[in-house]
C-alpha cells in the first residue's frame, strides 16, 4: 500500500503540474481523478496521515465562503489542506490531499451529493452543516433526497465527531438531535427579521407533524426563530449566536459572537446578512477544532472574500463589482444587500450549463421586484439572456429599461458605458458566467487567474 | 373583463416557478385591458365551483405534495364540477399527478387523486430530466411547439383514447415510451413541463385566457390580439434549440 500510495501521489502530482504547465486552468481537480480512478482508498490513507485529522463544510449556500473564513481562523496555527479553488468532489479533495505536502489539517467544503462518501473515506473530526435551500433540482433533486442522505452519513459518523449544525434551518438543526457533541448555531437579532416569509422560503412546514412554523424572526429565506404551533417543535437553543448586526450596504458588516467561552466583536469587510451566517459558522467550526476566539476575531477580520463571490475590480476609473447568483436563496440575499442603495446599473447573467443548473426556472423564484422600482437600466447577458429579460418584463421592469445582450464582454462593456465615472457596475453572474467574466477581466489584466491566489 | 383565478395551495406547490406562469396571464389580460384577480384557495378552504373562471395547480416537492393531496381529493367534486361547467385548468407537474386517478409507489402503496385526468402515474426507478419540445394541436389545423422542462420520477400513463397535450418531439414525456406528453379535456390542460411553462410559450397562455375570457362572458373562446412577443420568441427558440440538442430524440 505504501509503495503504491507514493508512486501514484508523485503521477498524480506530476500531471497536476503539466495541466497547469498547459494553461488548462489551474489544473484543480486533473490528479485527484487520476488518483480517483487509480486508487479509490489511497484517499483514505492520504486523509489518514493528517496529524490533526479533517473538517468538513456543506451546506446549499455558503460553503465556499464559510471555508475560506475558516482556512483564515485556523491557517495561522495549522498547516492547511483545502480545496480553495471550490473542486468539491472527491476528485477535488484527493487532489488537495496529493499537493498539500507537510500539511497538518484538513478543510474541505464539500458538494451536498458528495457528504455521504467524504464522511466514511475522511472520517472527519467536525463537519459543519450550514442550509439546505431548493438548488438545481434538475442535478440535486428535492431538497428532502439531500437531507435523507445527509442523515444517513451522520448515522455513520463515530460519536466522537462533532457536529455544527445551523440550528435556524430547521431539517439541518434535526441532524444534530442525539448527538453527543453538538455545537448548534444560529442568529439573534429580530431587527433583520424579514417581514414575512419569502416566495422560495423551503422548509416551511413543520418537520414533526407538518403544520406551518411560526417565526419569531424569519433572517434568510426558511432560515430563522421558529415554533411550530401545533407541536412545540421549535429552534434549539444556540452556543454560538451572532448578536448585535449592522449591516453597511455593499460594504461591511459588524456583530458580535456570543460562544460558550465568551463573546468578540466582529467587524467583516463583506455585506449581507448571509455572511454573518457564513462568518458565525466559520466561527464555530474552528472553535470545535481548538480556535480561540480571539483567533476567530483576528481570521475573520482578515479575511475579504472567496473566490468569485464578491469582488470588487477597479478598471479605468469606475469599479466592476461581482457577485455571484446561483439559487433563489443565495440571489434574494445577493439582491437584499442592493435594497438600501439600489445601482444605477445592473448587469445580470443567466447560463445554463451543467454547473450553473440546465433549469432555469429558478429566476421566477428570485424576488426581483424591490430591485426593480429603483433601478436606472439592466443588461440581461449569458445564453439564457432572453428567458432572464421575459422574467423582469413580466416582473414589472419597463420594457424601455431593459437590455438584452448575450455576450457577455459586450454585456460588461456596455454596462460600463452606461456608469459614471467613479461608480461602481453591480454585475450578478451564475457560476459559468462569473468564470467567463473572469476569463475577460483577466486578459484585460484586472484580475489574477484563480490558481494563482494566495494561501493564508 | 374579470377573470378570476383560483390559485391552488401557492404556498405548498410552488417549486418549479409556478407563480411565472401566474405573472404571464396577468401581465398578457392586462395587456388586452382585461383584469386578473388571482385567489388562494389553501388546504380546508372551500372551493365554489362557480367562482373561478381558471384553476391553476402547481408543482411541489414530494414532502409537500403528499401534506396537501387528501386535502386535494376532498375538493374533487367541486373540481370537476368547475370543468363541467367549462372553467379552464392548468396543472403542472405535481398537480398533473394529483389530478389524475392516483399515484403509485414504488413500494406499492396507492395515493388516490382527483380523478379529472383518465390517468394514473406510477412511481419510475430513475427520474426523466431535461429539455422538451412539443407539438401540440389544440384547435384542428392549428399546429404549435411548445418548449418547457421536465424532471420527474411518475411514469403517467393515459387511459386508452384520452387526449395527451402534445406529441413528443425530444424529451421524454408521461412516460418515456409513449411519445406523449401532458393531457387535454375540453379546456383543462395537464403537463410535466415547467420551466416555467407560459412565459416562452405565449400562445398556450393566450390560449388559456381565452377559455377562462370564454367562461367569464358565457360564450364561445375567441383567439386573444396578438402581441409583440419578440423577447417570448427568442426564449422559445434558445430552448427549443436545448431541446433539440441535449433532450432525448424521439
Amino acid at each position: 500500500m505504501g509503495v503504491r500510495l507514493g508512486i501514484e501521489t508523485l503521477a498524480a502530482r506530476g500531471v497536476g503540474a503539466l495541466s497547469r504547465v498547459a494553461g488548462r486552468g489551474g489544473g484543480t481537480t486533473l490528479p485527484g481523478k487520476l488518483l480517483w480512478k487509480l486508487d479509490p482508498g489511497s484517499v483514505d490513507a492520504l486523509a489518514a496521515r493528517l496529524p490533526q485529522g479533517s473538517a468538513l463544510v456543506s451546506a446549499t449556500n455558503g460553503k465556499t465562503t464559510t471555508t475560506a473564513m475558516a482556512a483564515r481562523i485556523l491557517g495561522s496555527s495549522a498547516r492547511l489542506a483545502w480545496n480553495q479553488s471550490g473542486a468539491n468532489l472527491l476528485s477535488g479533495i484527493a487532489s488537495e490531499l496529493v499537493s498539500a505536502r507537510r500539511a497538518e489539517l484538513g478543510l474541505f467544503e464539500v458538494d451536498e451529493g458528495a457528504l455521504p462518501e467524504a464522511s466514511v473515506r475522511l472520517r472527519p473530526r467536525v463537519v459543519a452543516l450550514s442550509n439546505l435551500f431548493r438548488d438545481q433540482l434538475d442535478r440535486y433533486g428535492e431538497l428532502e433526497l439531500v437531507a435523507e442522505r445527509w442523515r444517513d452519513a451522520i448515522g455513520g459518523l463515530p460519536d466522537e465527531t462533532t457536529l455544527v449544525v445551523n440550528a435556524d434551518d430547521p431539517v439541518v438543526a434535526s441532524l444534530a438531535d442525539g448527538r453527543p457533541q453538538a455545537l448548534r448555531f444560529g442568529l439573534d437579532d429580530a431587527r433583520h427579521a424579514r417581514p414575512a416569509l419569502q416566495h422560495a422560503a423551503d422548509s416551511k412546514y413543520c418537520i414533526l407533524c407538518g403544520t406551518p412554523y411560526e417565526y419569531a424572526a424569519a433572517y434568510v429565506g426558511h432560515l430563522g426563530d421558529y415554533r411550530c404551533p401545533a407541536c412545540a417543535h421549535a429552534r434549539p437553543s444556540l452556543d454560538v449566536a451572532a448578536r448585535e448586526i449592522e449591516l453597511h450596504g455593499l460594504v461591511a458588516s459588524r456583530f458580535r459572537i456570543d460562544a460558550p467561552a465568551g463573546a468578540v466583536d466582529i467587524e467583516l469587510a463583506l455585506p449581507g446578512l448571509y455572511n454573518v451566517y457564513n462568518a458565525t459558522a466559520a466561527a464555530s467550526l474552528s472553535l470545535a477544532l481548538g480556535a480561540s476566539l480571539s483567533d476567530v476575531r483576528v481570521g475573520l477580520e482578515a479575511f475579504s472574500a472567496a473566490f468569485g463571490r464578491f469582488e470588487r475590480i477597479p478598471t479605468g476609473g469606475k469599479t466592476v463589482v461581482v457577485l455571484l447568483v446561483k439559487n433563489p436563496a443565495g440571489a434574494n440575499e445577493v439582491l437584499r444587500t442592493l435594497e438600501t442603495g439600489v445601482p444605477p446599473v445592473l448587469v445580470l447573467a443567466l447560463n445554463d450549463a451543467v454547473a450553473d443548473g440546465r433549469d432555469v426556472s429558478w429566476i421566477w423564484d428570485v424576488d426581483f421586484d424591490p430591485i426593480l422600482e429603483h433601478v436606472g437600466r439592466v443588461v440581461v447577458s449569458g445564453e439564457r439572456a432572453a428567458e432572464l429579460g421575459l422574467r423582469l418584463l413580466y416582473g414589472g421592469l419597463p420594457d424601455a429599461r431593459l437590455e438584452v445582450e448575450p455576450s457577455l464582454e459586450r454585456a460588461l462593456d456596455r454596462g460600463l458605458e452606461l456608469v459614471g465615472a467613479g461608480t461602481d457596475l453591480v454585475v450578478l453572474p451564475t457560476y459559468t458566467a462569473m468564470l467567463t467574466l473572469r476569463e475577460i477581466l483577466s486578459a484585460r489584466g484586472l484580475v489574477r487567474p484563480y490558481w494563482e491566489g494566495e494561501r493564508p | 373583463m374579470r377573470i378570476v383565478v383560483g390559485h391552488l395551495y401557492p404556498g405548498y406547490l410552488n417549486i418549479y416557478a409556478d407563480r411565472g406562469n401566474i405573472a404571464v396571464l396577468d401581465r398578457r389580460a392586462a395587456l388586452r385591458r382585461h383584469e386578473l384577480e388571482v385567489r388562494s384557495i389553501g388546504i380546508g378552504d372551500p372551493v365554489a365551483p362557480d367562482a373561478y373562471n381558471l384553476l391553476y395547480v402547481g408543482g411541489g416537492q414530494d414532502r409537500e405534495q403528499a401534506l396537501v393531496a387528501p386535502d386535494l381529493v376532498e375538493k374533487s367534486e367541486a373540481i370537476h364540477a368547475a370543468h363541467a361547467s367549462g372553467v379552464a385548468i392548468l396543472a403542472v407537474c405535481g398537480g398533473y399527478q394529483l389530478l389524475g386517478h392516483g399515484y403509485r409507489g414504488r413500494d406499492g402503496s396507492f395515493m388516490p387523486g382527483v380523478g379529472l385526468f383518465p390517468h394514473e402515474t406510477v412511481a419510475g426507478a430513475t427520474r426523466m430530466i431535461g429539455d422538451v419540445l412539443l407539438e401540440c394541436e389544440l384547435e384542428p389545423g392549428e399546429k404549435h411547439q411548445l418548449a418547457g422542462f421536465e424532471n420527474h420520477a411518475g411514469r403517467t400513463l393515459l387511459e386508452p383514447g384520452a387526449e395527451p397535450l402534445g406529441r413528443v418531439l425530444f424529451g421524454f414525456g408521461n412516460d418515456g415510451e409513449s411519445g406523449f406528453e401532458g393531457c387535454r379535456i375540453g379546456p383543462a390542460i395537464g403537463t410535466y413541463l415547467h420551466g416555467p411553462l407560459l412565459p416562452r410559450n405565449p400562445w398556450l397562455a393566450d390560449w388559456l385566457l381565452a377559455q377562462a375570457i370564454a367562461h367569464a362572458s358565457g360564450g364561445d373562446p375567441r383567439p386573444l390580439e396578438p402581441l409583440p412577443d419578440e423577447l417570448e420568441a427568442e426564449a422559445f427558440r434558445v430552448a427549443a434549440g436545448r431541446a433539440r440538442k441535449r433532450g432525448r430524440r424521439r
